[in-house]
């Protein structure tokens, strides 16, 4: 007898537990009106950085291709030359493409890049209604120009080395670094 | 008048309207239930629920239907087709048909006419619904057979065995109510409780009444039929669009016909709470249809507690408590329940019926206490004997789960200081 009603009223301290439950604090996020931050170190959709001068970190070494598991990026590096440079040094990234259809966010590709040319954002709303779109570009991906950045292609800072854009000593841009006769109104 | 008499004098197109109501009534009552069931059980579980079609996503369910409505009805090539396509008309319309003699209101004015919001009373009316209840099985056994496939055949099964068996220990916990009323028309039981609702003075019964309904219409915890992880959606597996909807418009309605079902039998129908009764006269007897409304919502609350506290009991578990637990202790209640009638009829001394009931409360409380130290006994005999304690990788035995547990909490100390 006083183990069945033992039993019995553990069973209806369940029926409590969901009732009080009802009166709490919901869990729901409303996602597309109220959007929390992600966590700091989330990995979104990735981004080609630059130097402080403006010029593209990637140097087309294709090393983050070969990190990926899924095989989503594809790099083609190209020479830079003293009329037309993208980026310090010898080679620059010429066709820059990740397919966010295969990516799975691993953060292989980071590890892998020697410049710290690719890095994540938090970003993670990838989705869209047509598979093409959804392999980024060059343009999609490269971080947009900084207060005192040159749009590429443009020279070095003078008188450096890509050393000194490696270790970060170039820290802005130079007037010489300018475009001399700009074909397109600013 | 009798409300049999009442409604006895009903035209033909009166009849009609009230068929219409219950119908709307019915189907109004599924779509509230769907969107009320998802939004409590998420409460429940700390989430919010449908909330964007329509205000409060008030319109979630009828958006289900029509999305359900625009689906491609498929028909599996090893199905019975004709049989297929039947099975879920039989399950819907039956459904709706136990709600013929439920009394919604008492005397009220429609159009004009002096009647009671009830299509039709009989006799045995309550006998009427368990036989409808029964034929409603019908849907469900030949969908799942004549689906053709292995999952819906089982399912079927599962249902058809579960809702005869609790139908069993239903029908038995009814007898009560009969015994008591002196009646089986639905209106008269209502009229019977009065004074006091059958729900307090056979309580027992009520008890039995509210279990076997929702092992009756296959829900949470008793929806064994449709568990996911062993049968994949049961009976219906293989149905698709319109007829799966007509499923799921059969289960909600179901809910809603044994809740209207207990309502009338155990919570004094459309009457009042008690103290209230002045309310009763309201709106010229219409206010009464709150009421019953009311009782109604508040099973259906019931169902989705149920649903959302218990897990799924496990199949030889429901059997066995089904037959083994419910109707015996029916038998037993009936027994008792009939000998004190007897006792009240012929006006038997009052000592001599205080004395039976103490004498029947002795022999519970006796043969319960017997089981509990059989069931002791059995547990102690099947606990090990002394055995060395495993070492760290090897797994302890039932026994020696404390000694281990211990040995973990020493070490753990040892090793954080």
């Amino acid at each position: 007898m006083a183990d069945t009603a033992k039993s019995f009223s553990e069973q209806l301290q369940g029926f409590w537990v969901t009732f009080t439950t009802m009166f709490k604090k919901v869990n729901t996020v409303q996602y597309p009106e109220v959007k929390e931050p992600t966590a700091e170190r989330f990995h979104g959709r990735h981004q080609l950085n630059r130097y402080e001068d403006g010029l593209e970190k990637c140097i087309g070494c294709e090393l983050c291709a070969w990190a990926c598991p899924a095989d989503a990026i594809y790099v083609e590096g190209a020479d830079n030359s003293e009329e037309e440079r993208f980026s310090p040094g010898e080679r620059f990234g010429q066709v820059y493409q990740i397919n966010y259809l295969r990516c799975i966010f691993c953060g292989l590709c980071i590890e892998a890049c020697p410049t710290r040319a690719l890095t994540m954002t938090n970003e993670y709303e990838l989705a869209d209604n047509d598979r093409a779109k959804l392999i980024f570009e060059k343009e999609d991906l490269l971080a947009p120009l900084r207060q005192g950045m040159i749009a590429p292609p443009h020279p070095m800072y003078p008188d450096s080395s890509h050393l000194n854009y490696y270790k970060g000593e170039i820290t802005g841009s130079h007037p010489s670094q300018e475009p001399q006769e700009p074909q397109e109104p600013k | 008048m009798s409300t049999t008499a009442l409604i006895g004098q009903d035209p033909g197109w009166l009849i009609l309207v009230k068929g219409l109501i219950i119908f709307v009534f019915c189907v109004l009552c599924t779509l509230m239930a769907v969107w009320g069931e998802r939004r409590i059980v998420a409460r429940m579980q700390m989430r919010i629920g449908p909330n964007r079609v329509g205000k409060f996503g008030l319109l979630q369910a009828l958006a289900d239907g029509v999305k359900l409505a625009l689906k491609e009805d498929l028909i599996p090539a090893a199905a019975d087709k004709i049989v297929f396509i039947i099975a879920p008309i039989i399950s819907a319309t039956t459904c709706f048909m136990a709600f013929a003699v439920i009394p919604f209101t008492g005397e009220v004015t429609l159009f004009g006419h002096k009647t009671a919001l009830q299509l039709t009373d009989l006799p045995v009316s309550v006998l009427y619904i368990l036989a409808i209840a029964s034929i409603g099985v019908y849907g469900i056994v030949l969908a799942g057979w004549s689906s053709g496939s292995t999952y819906p055949l089982l399912g079927g099964l599962r249902s058809s065995a579960q809702v005869i068996s609790y139908e069993v220990a239903m029908g038995l916990s009814l007898v009560a109510v009969f015994i008591y009323s002196g009646s089986m028309s639905t209106s008269e039981i209502v009229a019977a409780q009065h004074q006091w609702w059958f729900s307090v003075i056979l309580f027992p019964s009520f008890a039995i009444y509210v279990i076997s309904m929702v092992g009756e219409t296959n829900r949470a915890p008793f929806d064994l039929a449709e568990a996911e992880g062993e049968l994949v959606g049961g009976f219906h597996t293989e149905y698709s669009s319109l007829k799966f909807a007509l499923f799921f418009l059969a289960e909600y309605v179901n809910i809603v016909a044994v809740s209207a079902l207990a309502t009338t039998l155990f919570m004094g129908g459309y009457h009042a709470l008690p103290g209230l009764t002045f309310t009763e006269s309201w709106l010229g007897g219409w206010f009464v249809l709150f009421w019953f409304i009311g009782k109604v919502v508040a099973f259906f609350f019931l169902f989705v507690w149920l649903r959302g506290t218990l897990p799924r009991l496990r199949y030889d578990q429901f059997m066995k408590f089904g037959w083994k637990v419910l109707i015996p202790t029916s038998l037993v209640w009936i027994l008792v329940l009939a000998s004190l009638r007897v006792m009240s009829q012929r006006a038997v001394s009052r000592t001599i019926v205080l004395g039976f009931s103490l004498g029947v409360v002795l022999l519970v409380v006796l043969a319960s206490t017997i089981y509990d130290r059989t069931t002791t006994k059995a547990r102690q005999a099947a606990s090990l004997p002394d055995m060395p304690p495993p070492s760290f990788p090897i797994p302890a035995l039932p026994g020696q789960l404390v000694i281990n547990q211990i040995e973990v909490v020493k070490e753990l100390e040892i090793h954080h200081g």
